[in-house]
């Protein structure tokens, strides 16, 4: 063997060369979007409108409900708790509506939307990882959406008075963090998928818009569909499939208290909802390393992946 | 004059091509009425707990909030299917420089691209009402007598919209590919100050001035009273007569074809001078 083919196949060698590519894919979401500041206007405050809305049909809601309940102070209290308990739900569903979003637009999309300009023929020859890749495109992504989240989550405390009671902040970091992981792994999972659908991708990505916010409770706490006689089940059940859903399930009961709309709206216990994430992250990871390899696959066989506007 | 007609007649039809000859003509319908009818399950759904947990039902708010919904629609189709035509012949599809070089009115062109979506959406909004009429018991009872003065208040509404749109577009000449910020911010605008979802006595008083300040909110408001005439939610507007309302939304609607002519213009010149008409962000 030369000695370019024994350093190519050297174990410490592929990790730097990944780790350089995870950086360099995520350096110009990190950087570059910088240079063009006004994505902080565009994608972080304009957005906390439509969240804001949803947060005054609740306090509308709650408006109507305390004109209805003059006279009675424990009825009072009680639309109040349940009222701010609902909009807290909005708050948290909004961070993760940043998230999900960057997941179908700025990954899923990403590799069609790299083939469009010219860049994925780039790519496919690069000698790194593909999932290397994906790793650096997810961990730019996520920087650039935690400023929307972290807006949102700011926007929720002090502009809409939403008071949140953490009892165990561990298990909210290791949610919150095996959530996203589970949500970035979908993301790379669609991104090879999207790429062999061509341009129904992008109608893909925009029909994962509503309908993933309605069947995963991002507005309102999810147990609500099962109480719904019927379909809510099953489209609660089907929801499900995304890991946002189990997600902010469980962000709710550790920032909510599992008290919260008398304990009644809550799918699982905590514990059991991250052992399922876990177990999401890792089934999508693995998925989207096969799907990725199919990719590969085909780019080799037919050629014509990188053809652009199919 | 011909020119324009050819113009809008073309590029309407390209818009309606590119939005809809990627699948079969019924997936294509089922695409278009999920996503609307989606969205208004959101609203169904947060009523109903609210519902459950206070145990405490408001079929006049609930009401309120599905009709303003049904016609905000139009507010996201016609604005991203304005503003989104710059980006996307810009940054997805390159073609920017050759349209813009052709001897046709930039502007028209962008306004008949736009009216695709406006028909998507006009069928969205209809498939959303017939929804929540007959499955979720919304209380609507248009009158023949109201028939021509909804009509105009829609065709007045859809005018301003484009003209914001357009405006929107001019921006958009300048800044990077924002297209989804803008597309649900700019809309989020709207949705929050304009009383579409609940009353503007929600809003703190700045926010109510906002709202009065925009003609949208009183376009919402028309709708509603002649869809909706009986739901008796106090909506600080009712001091307006629905002939005032008509005769502010055609004001405004010259007002804001202006405004559109010169932002648009404006924008143009900037674009031009800097170099960005045809620039990528692809990051």
């Amino acid at each position: 063997m030369s000695t370019g083919t024994v350093r190519r196949t050297d174990l410490r060698y592929r990790i730097g060369l990944n780790l350089r590519a995870v950086v360099g894919r995520s350096y110009p979401r990190i950087i570059g979007a910088n240079r063009e500041p006004s994505w902080i206007f565009f994608e972080g405050l304009l957005p906390l409108l439509g969240i804001a809305a949803y947060v005054f049909i609740y306090q509308s809601f709650g408006a109507r409900a305390l004109e209805a309940a003059a006279g009675d102070p424990a009825a009072q209290a009680a639309i109040k708790a349940n009222t701010n308990a609902l909009v807290a739900s909005v708050v948290l569903g909004g961070t993760m509506v940043a998230f999900w979003l960057n997941v179908l637009w700025s990954m899923a999309s990403q590799l069609y939307w790299e083939k469009e300009i010219g860049n994925l023929q780039l790519y496919m020859m690069a000698p790194m990882n593909r999932m290397a890749l994906l790793g650096g495109m997810a961990v730019g992504g996520m920087f650039m959406t935690s400023v929307r989240a972290v807006s949102t989550l700011v926007a929720g405390i002090v502009v809409f008075g939403v008071v949140f009671q953490v009892a165990d902040p561990l298990m909210l970091l290791a949610v919150f963090f095996v959530a996203l992981t589970a949500l970035y792994g979908l993301g790379m999972m669609f991104a090879s998928l999207y790429l062999l659908w061509g341009r129904e991708a992008w109608n893909l990505s925009a029909l994962m818009e509503e309908p993933i916010f309605f069947s995963s409770g991002f507005y309102f706490p999810v147990g609500g569909l099962f109480r719904v006689p019927g379909w809510g089940p099953v489209v609660a059940i089907l929801g499900s499939f995304v890991p946002a859903t189990f997600g902010l399930d469980a962000l709710r009961q550790l920032t909510l208290s599992r008290t919260a709309f008398g304990g009644q709206l809550w799918i699982f216990d905590v514990k059991t909802e991250l052992y399922i994430l876990v177990f999401m992250a890792v089934l999508f990871l693995i998925l989207a390393r096969y799907s990725l390899r199919y990719l590969e696959l085909l780019a080799k066989r037919e050629g014509k992946l990188t053809s652009r506007h199919q | 004059m011909n020119t324009f007609w050819r113009t809008f007649k073309v590029a309407a039809w390209l818009g309606w091509e590119m939005d809809s000859n990627w699948t079969e003509p019924w997936l294509f319908i089922v695409y278009s009425v999920v996503k609307p009818v989606a969205g208004a399950f959101i609203l169904v759904l947060m009523y109903t707990v609210f519902a459950i947990i206070g145990n405490r039902q408001d079929p006049a708010a609930f009401s309120y909030m599905f009709v303003g919904n049904s016609f905000f629609i139009f507010v996201g189709s016609v604005l991203f299917g304005t503003f989104q035509v710059i980006q996307s012949d810009r940054e997805w599809y390159q073609t920017i420089r050759y349209v813009y070089m052709a001897p046709i009115s930039y502007y028209v062109y962008i306004v008949g691209r736009a009216v695709s979506k406006i028909g998507v959406a006009a069928f969205a909004v209809a498939i959303t009402l017939v929804f929540g009429v007959y499955f979720l018991g919304v209380q609507v009872h248009l009158t023949i007598a109201a028939v021509p003065l909804f009509l105009a208040a829609t065709a007045l509404g859809l005018a301003v919209l484009l003209a914001i749109g357009i405006c929107l577009g001019g921006v958009s000449f300048l800044t990077a590919r924002h297209t989804h910020g803008l597309a649900e911010g700019i809309p989020g605008i709207f949705y929050v100050f304009c009383g579409v979802l609940f009353p503007l006595s929600v809003l703190p008083d700045w926010g109510v001035a906002v709202g009065r300040a925009i003609p949208l909110t009183y376009w919402f408001d028309l709708t509603r009273r002649l869809l909706s005439p009986t739901l008796g939610v106090e909506t600080t507007l009712s001091g307006y007569s629905d002939l005032a309302i008509l005769a502010l939304l055609l004001v405004s609607s010259v007002a804001f074809f202006g405004l559109s002519l010169l932002i648009f213009k404006t924008g143009e010149y900037f674009a031009r001078k800097a170099g960005k008409i045809d620039m990528t962000t692809s990051y």
